[in-house]
């Protein structure tokens, strides 16, 4: 957690570039889908991981606050005519607050007992959405189609100002994570995640730093909601708001290496190309190959590697020395 | 309007003691082991697949399929947690949370691929029809389920509570240890815990086949409902997971019946969230 | 004009259901004490421990620290206070270093990472695990654990630290190591109010003992005063034991 070695900064600006050209590269959609897909995971892993990796609060729910954000942003702009980009600070406003109300009184729960509440929770909201005729309960809600440009957030003749804007996003989410884990929030965090005992007696208030986590945690969440509204246009809770997404978070996380700021993100540049590919390979005459391969590797990786990929170049980096 | 009330009182109570069942099996995971079973559900749907083939190919009613459910889904369990779950309990927490989730997943999956994703029925089981009793139905194959998960509850209550192996599971339970020191192999109370977790579960799947839909994504709903069970019972109490799980069959279908039927098991899941902030220990639980 | 004590706790009472854990406690601290606290199992110095560190709070009584109420206060704020502890069964951070570890405790009053690392440096130096500083905290022994938390709880600048069994499980010379330090920690001016088993520490570190049994407070007095009596004597042996006086 020291200050950023001159490889590492390297590193960075050569993947950025490499990350930057892709699109150009890569014309089909198909492939910059899938890059847009590992932006999306990969920041909604970073956001999982500032509560569940560096906190301890591992959120099976993750889905919940997306759903408020998308929803609330694509609301906003079809009913009152709001500026997405101003329904996307609403939205993560509002996945923050009700991250923390919800969280409050799970202030004592930790584990299994936490995972389970974060379930619970998502799970609430979703037949809640399901069944609020205002958003257009199971049916959806579908966004109208503005003119082009950025300021609509709406693109139509290409993805690549997707690709961009959640490329941005995602960096703004690992900087954030980023800071939070190199700051004294980081430290508390970590001791909140070994012990509520051990973060008291150095004078940390509990209640207070989890909330914290949480609140960033479900905003960032919330804004790749928007993103993904305005990307696809079209929302449902059944598509959007399920458990095997929120489980699918937690996933790319422990496979990249929870704790870790760029782990989510190895994560889901790992299993989500694995995941598409398999699936329209595998998975196209329903027979559900692609997901027991899923299932197993998830397995697995729990069994055999649960530090994730980071884990594993620590390791590495250990006996090299 | 109290006819129908009463039919909802009844159809919770029915549906109430399939879900003790389950949760008998999920606390005794749970209690003795401190691991969270996520593929609980598709156990459940294993069993209920186990008795739909017998049916359908050998034309076994499934309250005779029981004792096949029951040792199948037995070895099954003991497999499972010899050779994935006994290898992540010293792992982080994460790992234990995540590796039944990708038993589940795989589980469930594998159902898909071995079996379609369609919908399967039991049309005729042995125990068939609905009586009529004054204005309340009552469904003969639930009744029976109901009726066998509640001896069954029985049987494992009479298992733990009277036998030498039972008290050590209970013992284990209570203090793991003080178990130890007291000369009992722990690691084989964990598989076998496990293992009777899971043919519990795998014979109430044999009794929520005679009437209820089978297919690969059933467990998911009741595997989540059993962890509200457990939790409004206590964590590892086995009267507590009886109780809670006709309260929560009755919440269930009463909640539904005076707020919205689409809200059930919203309800379900605000139960849980209820006990675990006002009284985490559940009713029973220590 | 009389000096503020340290601490002062009077009449604290503390009932888990049925079990009266602690009854009508009272004592006082003064600044630069040491002041040991012993009595058989089960005599309620841990419940008295947690009382007074906030994570139990008393069903009667008053908790006072340098002046101030502290009774029902949260155990953070009891420790920003200046009231620092370590547990009985030693708990450390585990996935961070030993210097990360203390660093945290730093981050109380060095809001910055950097003047919090130096901080944690100083302290290191102090209880004398310079050495180890980057070692991961599952590669150290029992006692450096036990220093760890110590030193931990130092990096918070307490005035008064409590100790509780700091000394089970330490080896002769681990022992010896362990009251010296908690001999600079009371020249450092720290208060130190300490639970013991080890009634050679106990008798070698103490300024004054107070002696708990079945939650009551049943002497308190210099190390001398407390091992010949009688009361004393019979509470951890037994009624059996007759005891002449010398």
């Amino acid at each position: 957690m020291r200050n950023l070695t001159l490889k590492q900064i390297f590193t960075g600006i050569i993947v950025l570039i490499l990350v930057i050209l892709f699109p150009l590269v890569f014309s089909k959609p198909f492939p910059q889908h899938v890059m847009i897909l590992i932006f999306m995971f990969g920041m909604m892993g970073v956001a999982w991981n500032i509560m569940g990796g560096y906190a301890g609060m591992f959120s099976f729910g993750q889905v919940a606050f997306f759903g408020i954000g998308a929803y609330t942003s694509s609301f906003l702009l079809i009913t009152y005519h709001v500026n997405p980009w101003l329904g996307l600070i609403a939205g993560g406003v509002i996945a923050a607050l009700v991250g923390a109300a919800i969280g409050y009184p799970c202030s004592n729960l930790r584990g299994h007992y936490f995972a389970i509440a974060s379930i619970a929770f998502a799970e609430i909201v979703r037949t809640h959405f399901n069944n609020w005729k205002l958003i257009g309960a199971a049916e959806g809600m579908t966004l109208p189609m503005l003119e082009e440009s950025f300021e609509n957030f709406m693109f139509h003749s290409s993805k690549l100002p997707y690709y961009y804007i959640i490329l941005a996003f995602l960096i703004i989410a690992l900087i954030v994570c980023r800071f939070v884990a190199t700051s004294k929030m980081g430290y508390y965090f970590r001791a909140i995640k070994e012990s509520h005992d051990v973060a008291k007696v150095l004078g940390i208030h509990v209640v207070w730093y989890r909330l914290i986590a949480i609140m960033i945690s479900a905003f960032l969440t919330a804004m790749t909601g928007t993103f993904y509204a305005q990307y696809v246009l079209y929302l449902d809770p059944e598509s959007v708001m399920i458990l095997p997404i929120s489980v699918q978070i937690v996933l790319i996380s422990m496979l990249g290496g929870a704790g870790s700021v760029m782990g989510p993100v190895i994560g889901a540049a790992i299993l989500i190309p694995v995941s598409e590919i398999t699936r329209v390979m595998l998975g196209h005459k329903g027979t559900g190959i692609d997901m027991i391969i899923y299932g197993a590797l998830i397995t697995l990786i729990s069994v055999y590697q649960p530090k994730g990929v980071w884990g594993l170049f620590l390791q590495i980096g250990k006996r090299m020395k | 309007m109290t006819d129908q009330l009463v039919q909802q009182v009844v159809n919770g109570l029915l549906i109430g003691f399939i879900y003790s069942l389950i949760a008998i099996g999920l606390t005794l995971i749970w209690g003795v082991m401190n691991i969270v079973n996520f593929a609980h559900g598709d156990f459940l749907m294993l069993g209920m697949f186990t008795s739909f083939w017998l049916y359908t190919l050998y034309g076994l009613d499934p309250l005779f399929s029981i004792p096949i459910c029951t040792a199948l889904l037995f070895i099954l369990g003991l497999l499972i947690y010899r050779f994935i779950v006994s290898k992540v309990m010293k792992g982080p927490m994460l790992a234990q949370l995540v590796v039944t989730f990708g038993v589940s997943i795989f589980l469930a999956n594998l159902a898909v691929f071995l079996w379609t994703p369609d919908f399967r029925l039991i049309d005729k089981p042995l125990l068939h029809g609905t009586w009529d009793i004054g204005s309340i139905k009552l469904s003969v194959p639930k009744f029976v389920a109901t009726i066998g998960s509640f001896i069954i509850s029985l049987f494992v209550f009479l298992f733990l509570k009277k036998t030498k192996t039972g008290k050590a599971i209970l013992a284990t339970e209570m203090d793991r240890e003080a178990a130890l020191l007291m000369g009992i192999n722990t690691e084989w109370i964990n598989s076998l815990s496990f293992a009777i977790g899971s043919a519990l579960v795998g014979i109430a799947g044999a009794f929520l086949s005679t009437y209820y839909y089978i297919h690969p994504q059933v467990g998911g709903t009741f595997g989540l409902i059993a962890f509200c069970v457990v939790a409004l019972g206590g964590f590892g109490s086995i009267e507590g997971a009886f109780i809670a799980g006709i309260i929560v069959g009755l919440a269930q279908t009463l909640g539904g019946f005076f707020i919205d039927p689409a809200y059930k098991f919203a309800i379900v899941f605000l139960i849980y969230l209820i006990t675990v902030w006002i009284r985490p220990q559940g009713l029973l639980g220590w | 004009m009389k000096k503020v004590p340290c601490l002062e706790v009077n009449g604290v009472t503390k009932r888990f259901g049925g079990l009266l854990a602690n009854d009508n406690i009272n004592f006082t601290v003064e600044e630069g004490e040491i002041v040991s606290i012993i009595g058989p199992n089960g005599a309620g110095k841990s419940t008295l421990f947690n009382c007074v560190t906030g994570f139990y709070h008393p069903n009667s009584g008053k908790i006072s620290f340098m002046g101030e109420e502290i009774t029902v206060y949260r155990a953070d704020k009891i420790c920003k206070m200046g009231v620092a502890r370590t547990f009985q069964i030693v708990q450390v951070i585990s996935d961070m270093t030993v210097l990360e570890n203390v660093m945290t405790g730093a981050l109380l009053r060095f809001s910055k990472i950097r003047p919090s690392l130096e901080k944690a440096e100083e302290v290191l130096a102090f209880t004398g695990l310079k050495e180890k500083k980057e070692l991961s905290v599952t590669e150290l022994t029992i006692a450096d654990k036990k220093r760890l938390e110590v030193s931990m709880a130092l990096a918070t600048q307490p005035r008064l630290l409590m100790l509780d069994e700091a000394m089970a499980g330490l080896t002769r010379v681990e022992l010896r190591e362990m009251m010296d330090l908690i001999r600079k920690i009371r020249e450092k001016g720290i208060t130190l109010v300490v639970v013991e088993h080890v009634m050679e520490a106990v008798m070698e570190i103490s300024d004054r003992v107070i002696v708990l049994n079945s939650g009551r407070k049943i002497m308190e007095g210099s190390p001398q005063e407390v091992v010949v009596n009688k009361e004393v004597i019979q509470a951890y042996l037994g009624e059996k034991y007759n005891v002449v006086s010398p």
